[in-house]
């Protein structure tokens, strides 16, 4: 059973209330279940001294205990009801409790077909952006604002909480309050268009202090490139189409159309969960997002083979 | 003069005589023209039945070709677009121009027989209904073809389908061909709800009806007062993307989440336009092969239209996800929890039917208890993602795909192939083969749970819905492989039901009027019935007419016209008698019209202008008011 992308990993603080209201949901509507088939089995197997039939006669009768038995049936339907409503409502409640009074602000905002994630402090020089991870302290309740750029999306990182969806013109929250460390993975939940399928998101819950050496890294603007086949890359980048679409932080590139790319290298993932980090699908991406995402916002560019070594010597410079 | 005033002091015929002249009365022309031209509820049933059939296969292909893509992770056998594009048609498809139009077509087979009329009411429009309905499919399925089909999944959310991002004519097509299917059931809703209201045999009061018929009406009152929303949703939409209206365009004050209002206001009673039918086959099917009526009849109607105003209350729990205010989400918690309610009390009521009867185990009576079964899981889940925070977690996965296979198939189609196996012999005079029946049925019962159940596993292990894969490692490749498995093996059982039908055509048992020996007024005429279903008519003091002494027959109706008798609507006293429309090529002609404006309403707003010109005027021609010769001496039955 896989741990990154499950309604049972419960290493929210509302994983665990999800988990006791799902088990109790379950315990309910499986004794109603199963006392349901008993008396189906009954019905269909008994055997038979008295038969109420058209060929016995007295097809009309309703006998006075079946009739009291479905009073009793009712009754205890509607008890099971009335416990799984306020069951539920209870929890409803205390799951908007657990992540109140946040300490940490992001915005995320969708886009057809990749996550754009910012961290929004007070003070402006302490803002980052990133795309497509969240890097979350473990304990700490974040408050998450959730916006789209163009058509509705839904966030859910099924280990932490649940769905909440992205809807342009409107804003929607969700809070969450990580109580264990971990790697998760979260994908977009409502169907977006041609590329739905790969829209992922890195979730990394981490401790305080990694946090925090994540977050320093990631307010640094990239670092000049110094092997010449990253500066051949770095050339490319700059004059031609990337820096059309991409934001490099402490380069000319500032394009805010497709995904930040100032720590690229970093992240564990290409194209929003579409292929692994790695330098063999760096190459096999840069050469043909075409072929790897039909249907994405990025051309393949048809890039000459040097060219492609250097793009993908200056990507790798981007931890 | 009126039909209702003339004199009845004419002959009256008696035995063959009598059913030579009715068949002359109501037979239809012959060739193609009389074909298109025919009013018969009983072929318009069974054509809109072959129809729904068709596109049930064709949905069905579509679900084979997405459990191939998904059998194994990463896979790229049908790329990213094109399996949008098949997901959408498949819940179109089935949605659309299955689901809803299989229980009319049973409906409008049926109703009548079981009210002991003659026809239905509002002939013409029936006749118009179905092939306003053929076009909308076929608009469909020749755009899909033509490689234009729709890509935005069966509810078409915006800004998606909207005109900035859903570019093309995808859309459109989808949103029209909803426009085609809401005119169709609409036609129909009013067909049977005034039928089933105004020609109940004499006797018939509402307390005597069928179960069957009780659901049809609540279900037909339900597609009246639900359809025009969404016809309201996707007219708008039309109008978006046509005429550059703004409705759900955020950035000029629309609302995207007008939208899903609209949507679901019909999307949650569309689930139980389904079920209620369905309800109707199990009671019919529960009392005949338990040899009795179903427990506690006003209590199962009571339930059905509980079910029917429920359904209105609670399309929220789609929305759950999309921020509305959290107090308002506990009130439709409750309201779709309050479901459980009155379907519950209908399950307890069929096992007690069966308690209290002898149960035979024929392949209709199988289908009932594979649907209890079945059925009863898709309602349990269906009770967990009522809940808050239950839903934000399975909300959108595959586990909401299981939810709903287990209510439609278990709760809708397992009753539907059941319903066909018993009444397969009053609309052919064949039995169907019980062998090949059986075969077929525990192929499917096993083959549906082995593909449907492992869906609640992947849900929560974080499928999404609507991807067309999936990473390896997630621990989805086991439950997606059985699933792919099993949607073949659930293929193969269909192929054997409709082998079965095809094969009992020719060599069937000769089934005679009452094969099962059912107590409902379809049993009383013969199988096939004569296309004017009774030559007298029937009048009942009882819900199980057949089991409750000999039945009497009334007379008086004319033969050498078409004619019927009203009813009271609540006690089913004789009321009037009504003449019934004769064949006209005019419904067919108007279904074109609507159809050719349709269409081209598509790609121009002038064509609703320009096409209501031929519309128009075949709507006068068909409803030309026509002189009724008095007749001196009219012959009656």
């Amino acid at each position: 059973m896989n741990t990154v992308q499950s309604v049972f990993g419960g290493q929210g603080a509302e994983g665990a209330q999800f988990l006791s209201l799902m088990t109790l949901f379950t315990v309910v509507t499986t004794i109603i279940y199963l006392l349901v088939l008993a008396y189906l089995a009954l019905a269909l197997w008994r055997r038979r001294r008295t038969e109420h039939t058209v060929e016995s006669g007295d097809h009309a009768a309703e006998p006075p205990p079946q009739r009291t038995a479905l009073i009793g049936w009712v009754a205890l339907v509607n008890t099971g009801l009335i416990v799984l409503t306020v069951a539920s409502f209870l929890t409803d409640r205390a799951m908007a409790r657990t992540a109140s009074s946040p300490a940490l602000e992001i915005e995320i905002i969708g886009h057809q077909w990749w996550w754009d994630v910012k961290y929004t402090g007070a003070d402006p020089s302490q803002s980052l952006e990133t795309a497509n991870e969240l890097h979350l302290p473990v304990g700490v309740p974040a408050h998450i604002t959730l916006k789209s750029a163009d058509v509705i999306h839904s966030f859910w990182v099924p280990n932490l909480a649940g769905k909440q969806d992205l809807i342009p013109g409107r804003q929607t929250d969700i809070s969450i309050k990580p109580t264990r460390t971990g790697l998760f993975r979260s994908q977009c939940a409502e169907f977006c268009g041609v590329q739905h399928t790969h829209m992922a998101l890195d979730v990394t819950v981490e401790n305080r202090a990694d946090f925090l050496r994540w977050y320093r890294a990631g307010l640094q603007p990239a670092k000049a490139p110094t092997a010449p086949l990253a500066k051949a890359g770095y050339a490319y980048v700059m004059t031609r189409q990337c820096a059309m679409c991409h934001n490099i932080t402490g380069t000319e590139a500032g394009s805010h159309f497709g995904p930040d790319l100032t720590h690229l290298a970093s992240r564990r993932s290409i194209a929003a969960g579409t292929l692994p980090m790695n330098r063999g699908n760096l190459y096999g991406w840069v050469a043909d997002p075409q072929a790897n995402k039909p249907g994405s916002k990025m051309p393949t560019l048809g890039l000459e083979p040097n060219e492609l070594h250097a793009v993908v010597a200056y990507l790798e410079t981007l931890k | 003069m009126s039909a209702a005033e003339l004199a009845r002091d004419g002959p009256t015929l008696h035995g063959p005589e009598l059913a030579a002249r009715l068949e002359r009365s109501w037979s239809r022309d012959p060739g193609l023209l009389g074909w298109l031209a025919t009013v018969d509820h009983k072929e318009i049933g069974r054509r809109y039945l072959v129809t729904a059939f068709v596109f049930l296969a064709l949905a069905g292909v579509l679900a084979l070709a997405m459990r191939v893509q998904l059998a194994r992770p990463d896979q790229n056998i049908i790329g990213a677009a094109r399996y949008n594009e098949i997901f959408t048609m498949h819940g179109t498809t089935m949605m659309f121009l299955f689901a809803v139009p299989v229980m009319d077509a049973v409906a409008i087979y049926l109703i009548p027989l079981m009210l002991g009329t003659r026809a239905t009411s509002f002939a013409r429009l029936n006749a118009f209904s179905y092939y306003v309905y053929l076009a909308g499919g076929m608009l469909l399925w020749i755009a899909f073809v033509l490689n234009v089909g729709p890509d935005v999944g069966w509810f078409a959310y915006v800004p998606l389908s909207g005109p900035e991002y859903g570019v093309g004519k995808r859309a459109d097509i989808w949103a029209q061909m909803v426009t085609f299917t809401e005119v169709a059931a609409l036609s129909v809703a009013v067909v049977l709800t005034a039928t089933i209201l105004k020609q109940r045999a004499p006797g018939m009061s509402l307390d005597r009806m069928p179960l069957f018929a009780w659901a049809i009406l609540v279900t037909s009152l339900m597609v009246i007062f639900s359809m025009p929303s969404v016809a309201l949703a996707s007219g708008m939409l039309l109008s978006d993307r046509l005429v550059g209206t703004q409705f759900y365009n955020p950035t000029e004050n629309g609302d995207a989440l007008l939208w899903q209002h609209l949507f679901w206001f019909f999307g949650h009673p569309e689930v139980y336009i389904i079920f209620l039918p369905a309800v109707g086959f199990v009671s019919e099917i529960t009392a005949t092969f338990c040899r009795r009526p179903v427990f506690a009849y006003p209590v199962m109607v009571m339930a059905v239209v509980a079910i029917g105003l429920l359904a209105f209350g609670l399309w929220v729990h789609h929305m759950f996800a999309t921020g509305l205010p959290r107090v308002g989400y506990s009130f439709y918690t409750a309201a779709s929890m309050a479901v459980a309610i009155p379907t519950g009390i209908q399950i307890f009521c069929w096992i007690t039917t069966m308690w209290l009867g002898r149960p035979r185990f024929d392949v209709p009576f199988l289908y009932v208890v594979a649907f209890i079964v079945t059925f009863v899981i898709g309602g349990l889940t269906g009770v967990m993602v009522a809940s808050v925070p239950l839903d934000l977690q399975l909300h959108d996965s595959y586990f909401i795909v299981a939810h709903f296979h287990y209510v439609l198939i278990g709760g809708a189609v397992f009753p539907l192939l059941g319903a066909i196996t018993y009444w397969y012999p009053k609309v052919t005079g064949r039995l169907m083969s019980e062998r090949l029946g059986k075969l077929s049925f525990w192929l499917l019962f096993g083959s549906f749970q082995l593909t449907f159940f492992p869906m609640h596993l992947s849900g929560m292990l974080g499928m999404p819905r609507r991807v067309y894969t999936y990473p390896a490692g997630l621990g989805l490749e086991l439950p997606n492989f059985l699933s792919s498995i099993g949607a073949f093996i659930v293929a193969l059982a269909f192929v054997l039901f409709i082998a079965n039908v095809f094969l009992s055509l020719r060599r069937g048992a000769i089934a005679g009027p009452n094969p099962w020996k059912a107590g409902g007024l379809e049993w009383a005429t013969s199988s096939p019935p004569p296309p004017y279903n009774f030559a007298h008519v029937p009048s009942v003091g009882s819900a199980t007419p057949l089991w409750d002494g000999p039945l009497k027959w009334m007379s008086g109706l004319r033969v050498d016209e078409k004619e019927m008798l009203l009813t009271t609507v609540v006690s089913a006293r004789p009321d009037l008698r009504e003449p019934v429309p004769e064949p006209s090529i005019w419904p067919f002609i108007s279904a074109l019209a609507l159809t050719v404006m349709f269409v081209s309403s598509i790609f121009s707003p002038w064509a609703v202008l320009f096409g209501l010109v031929p519309l128009g005027v075949a709507l006068i021609a068909w409803f030309w008011p026509k002189q009724l010769e008095p007749t001196a001496e009219p012959v009656i039955e």
